[in-house]
């Protein structure tokens, strides 16, 4: 029982309960009788009334006197006196306002008062005094601000007036987060609809900015205003345009397409056997509509045409943040091809919040090679070995131009947008200045979250070489760990993505951790770079924007339990995920976008170890039904029974062409799971490092 | 007359003594079985309108617990009177099929019957009516598409337009509320994100910004709380833990916190969980209490499906399994099984 103190029972107590017990059994099988008989004679009403006022949730009775009212209704038509059709209502909305004392969270007593105003019925100012009442006696609950909403309207109260109403009640009492909440809502509408007043952002939201500032700094631990801050914030940063990120290839960008030989530069040259490769488009919010009408690539080649465009989203949703297409060179003269990208000049690619792309291009070369017969095999028909001796620090000076370079071009291109809005970035700066000045009188964790999040912000806004928060960012998560342990994975996962943004903030941080990946026993492999993010802490990666040229990844020794997003890295073909967190083969769902992966280490994690399944629903599954989805009802239901125990394991690596797996060092990993992955992975030469027959 | 009677094993119910920070697996299953007896004090005469949602808790807690078959026998009697002469409500439809699903007797239902019930309650815009009075809420989508998904029927009505409807009542904060425009609430948040989950649609969530919505419901007791500077309360250990998980955000919570607080709110004399340490125990409670503790993947406890609210092993068994043929039950048993459908779907 909510709220009620537990204590033994006294026997008069129990009596007592009995005794009511009994009348309102009377009470409920009277009722009932008269519901299936259709009576509705005025005692028969009444009866249901009295019984409402006792057990206000018993919602067949309020069905009943519906029906009662209808019937009525049907009555008084021919007379169509309209006193008696008012007191017939007014009747009801007696009824509802006294279950509503007795529990005025009664659905069931809102919603008759609901129908009624809906049946035409309704006083103004009777409603406006009786929400008036509840909302003074708890100005959270939840069904009056709802009641509100639907009345607000039918009394043809502006939002204005209702915007004005959320500020007296906050000024009243800053401590309310419903008001709060409905504030946000009307404010998003005044602004979409740019009513009178609201038609600039920039002169709204530094008033919104003042008047949440009284309630934070009045009470930071008190989280009412946290949330509309933090609105605040996303409004003041989000451009509404969906802009492109970055892509791969970059532009500017020479692509050399290797068939057979070897490479000649480890970071601009790309293996192919079928001499394809992948165009991937990486926006800054996911969008709908990318396809052959609306992005156009311009190449002498006709093989590059109805190009089939897929968002890498986990769910066959026709939304992503990433999208890709493979082009194809296959059998091609041998030369240099100019590309040219060119987005959005027909209209098409749209926000989820309904916002169109603006028109840009972008434009690289590829240099297909000419084939070498017999010349050397590739990577994978060897062991790949991780161990740190395998892998030499990058020396860039002895390299031509890497591809970091070109990954920044676009980014700049895109800038003409936020210096065209001077007032966000001044808004911000005024932010932080008093972000600091509370933490300069108090030590709260809001506002070194909140700060945090203002510089990151920041930063974002700014020309990307001015990046200078970074390291005070991480001491404020980094604070933030020590003084909230309950929360220290959020704060870490945080830290994580930051570390990432400073890593991937320069070329020259990012070739801090380029390897050489030499084996020795295939020098004519030709030297692969590897990006080594392992032994970070890391809890979460991210910045894949920035990663998409990406072949060889380390990310060992972190404490990963998730690689969402990773599917934007379109060319992994080697990935090192041992000695993390991972506690499921469905938090691989990423890998299953990668089509090029061939070596995966997913060794001395927690798979199998854990009875709840925490991405289960991040990805289609035999549970969850997404349209589209590749689930078969019949194939899981029919398949043998390894298949339907490790359903997972057979969902996300079925269709990977992998040739070595690691998988040692999990709960999961036993000789019977071992020989069901032989079954599945035909390609597969090594596991566990041991070499199959 | 109670909807179930339970035949139980008296020697399935040990003694034991139990301290702060234990489960009392076993008080709680005596707890459980005693309030079936109790029927006369006003509480449960109160309640008796959603006793069918009783025997959805009560149940499913005692799945959990591994003692569903402590049970001799459960019979399915053709009065259930508490129940019968309420109306149909898709809100006890719901515990209808999830008590059946946990007892694996889904055939004795007439599917298209109840589908259709379900489906003819879906309105234009895509929302659902919890009956034909049109009370339209988040929690009543939830309901249809949870029951029509277990049904394997989810076809009969129009998914995406459901999916759009939930969508519109996503927040500025991240969470969902029961209308467009109704504030968030770790209650509707669960109906909204479950729904979205068992249609694959949870792109439409921004996982980062609910998530810490969601991870700030911890109070400093450990527990959880609904809505901002609200009292925590057991049931959100459901309510929130479920949503979190669904999402992959639960880390983000410290679940040993939450563990004390689940255990500190048993009543370890006589059985049962409360909202908050030291209040009267109910089922409501002694459910979300075991099944926060199974999310939290308690030792002893079978694991609970986030999105289902059943048991991980039922949900398998729905969906991988072959569908039954009623040949194993008796011609009276499903009689009177057949009356409980009709009930739900008239």
């Amino acid at each position: 029982m909510h709220g009620r103190p537990r204590k033994p029972s006294k026997p008069e107590d129990e009596a007592a309960s009995a005794a009511k017990a009994q009348k309102l059994r009377a009470l409920q099988s009277q009722f009932l009788h008269n519901h299936q008989n259709n009576i509705y004679t005025k005692e028969a009403v009444e009866l249901s009334a009295k019984l409402l006022e006792i057990n206000p949730e018993s919602y067949t009775a309020w069905n009943y006197r519906k029906l009662a009212v209808e019937h009525y209704l049907s009555l008084t038509h021919s007379d169509s006196n309209p006193e008696s059709l008012n007191s017939i209502f007014q009747e009801e909305l007696t009824v509802a306002e006294n279950a509503l004392r007795q529990n005025f969270k009664s659905y069931g007593a809102w919603y008759h008062r609901k129908w009624v105003l809906s049946k035409g019925h309704s006083s103004v100012n009777l409603e406006l005094r009786l929400l008036d009442k509840f909302q003074k006696a708890d100005s959270r609950n939840f069904h009056a601000w709802n009641y509100r909403r639907f009345v607000a309207p039918l009394m043809n109260r502006s939002e204005e007036d209702e915007l004005k109403y959320t500020e007296d009640m906050i000024c009243n009492n800053f401590s309310n987060y419903s008001a709060w909440h409905n504030r946000s809502v009307l404010l998003s509408n005044l602004l979409k609809k740019k009513a009178d007043g609201f038609l600039l952002k920039e002169k709204v939201l530094p008033e919104e900015y003042e008047f949440v500032h009284q309630a934070l700094f009045t009470d930071p631990d008190d989280q009412s205003g946290w949330f509309y801050h933090l609105w605040l914030l996303d409004q003041t940063v989000k451009v509404d345009s969906p802009l492109l990120v970055s892509s791969w290839p970059a532009h500017g960008y020479d692509l050399m397409l290797l068939g057979d030989s070897c490479p000649s530069s480890p970071f601009t040259s790309f293996h192919s056997d079928s001499g394809t490769f992948p165009l991937v488009l990486y926006f800054n919010q996911a969008v709908e509509g990318v396809n052959s009408s609306t992005v156009s690539v311009d190449c002498e080649l006709n093989t590059i045409k109805d190009l089939i465009w897929k968002p890498l989203s986990a769910n066959n949703s026709q939304t992503a943040q990433v999208w890709v297409t493979q082009l194809n060179f296959i059998d091609v003269e041998p030369k240099a091809y100019p590309v040219e990208v060119s987005l959005g000049h027909s209209q098409g690619i749209i926000s989820s919040s309904g916002f169109h792309y603006n028109h840009s291009r972008f434009a690289f070369r590829v240099c297909v090679q000419p084939v070498e017969n017999g010349s050397a095999k590739r990577l994978g028909g060897d062991v790949m070995l991780w161990s740190d001796e395998k892998f030499h620090i990058y020396d860039a000076h002895s390299q031509e131009s890497s591809p970091v370079i070109s990954l920044d071009q676009l980014s700049i291109q895109n800038n003409h947008e936020t210096t065209a809005s001077e007032w966000r970035t001044e808004a911000i700066a005024k932010e932080i200045d008093h972000f600091r000045e509370l933490l300069s009188l108090i030590n709260c964790k809001i506002g070194k979250l909140t700060l945090a999040r203002l510089l990151m912000a920041h930063d974002t806004m700014i020309c990307p070489s001015n990046k200078t928060h970074f390291k005070e960012v991480l001491e404020l998560y980094g604070d933030l760990m020590k003084l909230e342990p309950s929360h220290v994975q959020y704060y870490k996962d945080e830290h994580s993505l930051v570390l990432l943004q400073q890593v991937t903030s320069s070329k020259e941080s990012l070739l801090n951790h380029c390897f050489h990946y030499r084996n020795l026993t295939s020098s004519h492999i030709g030297n692969p770079i590897c990006l080594r993010l392992n032994n970070l802490s890391l809890s979460r990666v991210g910045s894949f924007d920035k990663l998409l040229w990406v072949q060889m990844l380390d990310l060992s020794h972190n404490e990963l339990q998730s690689i969402e997003g990773l599917e934007a890295m379109q060319l992994l073909s080697c990935l090192n995920l041992s000695n993390n967190v991972l506690c499921s083969f469905t938090a691989l769902e990423p890998l299953r976008s990668l089509k090029s992966l061939k070596v995966l280490n997913i060794s001395h994690n927690e798979i199998g170890a854990h009875s709840i399944d925490t991405t289960r629903y991040l990805c289609s599954s035999p549970v969850s039904h997404s349209a589209g989805s590749e689930w078969n009802p019949g194939e899981i239901i029919n398949a043998d029974t390894d298949v339907k125990s490790y359903w997972e394991a057979y969902f996300i690596l079925k269709d990977l062409n992998l040739t070595q797996l690691d998988i040692v060092g999990n709960a999961i990993s036993d000789e019977k799971f071992k020989s069901f992955l032989i079954k599945i992975l035909h390609a597969l030469k090594w596991l566990d490092g041991e070499r199959l027959h | 007359m109670p909807l179930l009677f339970y035949h139980i094993r008296p020697e399935a119910i040990p003694k034991t003594r139990y301290l702060m920070g234990e489960l009392a697996a076993d008080k709680h299953v005596k707890y459980i079985i005693s309030i079936e007896k109790k029927k006369d004090n006003f509480e449960s005469v109160v309640m008796e309108h959603l006793r069918m949602n009783g025997a959805y808790w009560g149940l499913t807690t005692l799945d959990l617990l591994g003692k569903l078959d402590a049970m001799m026998e459960v019979l399915f009697v053709g009065g259930f009177a508490g129940n019968i002469g309420h109306d149909p409500h898709i809100l006890y439809t719901l515990s209808a099929v999830q008590v059946l699903a946990l007892f694996d007797k889904l055939d004795v239902l007439d599917i298209d019957k109840v589908s259709n019930y379900i489906s003819g309650l879906q309105n234009e815009d895509g929302s659902f009516s919890g009956d034909i009075w049109g009370e339209v809420d988040t929690r009543f989508s939830y309901i249809a598409v949870c029951c029509l998904s277990i049904l394997h029927r989810l076809d009969k009505v129009d998914v995406d337009n459901a999916v759009n409807y939930i969508v519109s009542c996503k927040n500025l904060d991240g969470g969902f509320g029961c209308t467009p425009g109704g504030e968030s609430h770790a209650g509707q948040i669960f109906c909204c994100v479950g729904a979205l989950a068992i249609t694959g649609a949870l792109h439409h969530v921004d996982k980062d910004l609910l998530g810490w919505w969601l991870c700030e419901r911890q109070v400093k007791s450990g527990g959880l709380n609904g809505r901002p500077e609200k009292l925590p309360d057991v049931c959100y250990s459901w309510w929130v833990l479920s949503s979190l998980i669904m999402i992959d955000r639960v880390h983000w919570i410290s679940k040993e916190k939450l563990v004390k607080y689940i255990l500190g709110c048993q009543d370890l004399e006589n059985g049962g969980i409360s909202d908050r340490p030291d209040d009267a125990v109910d089922i409501f409670h002694t459910y979300f209490g075991v099944a926060g503790l199974s999310l939290l993947e308690y030792p002893g406890l079978k694991a609970i499906d986030p999105a289902y609210a059943l048991p991980d092993d039922v949900v398998k068994r729905i969906f991988f399994a072959h569908r039954h043929c009623r040949s194993d039950l008796s011609l009276a048993r499903r009689r009177l099984l057949l009356k409980l459908a009709v009930v739900f779907c008239n």
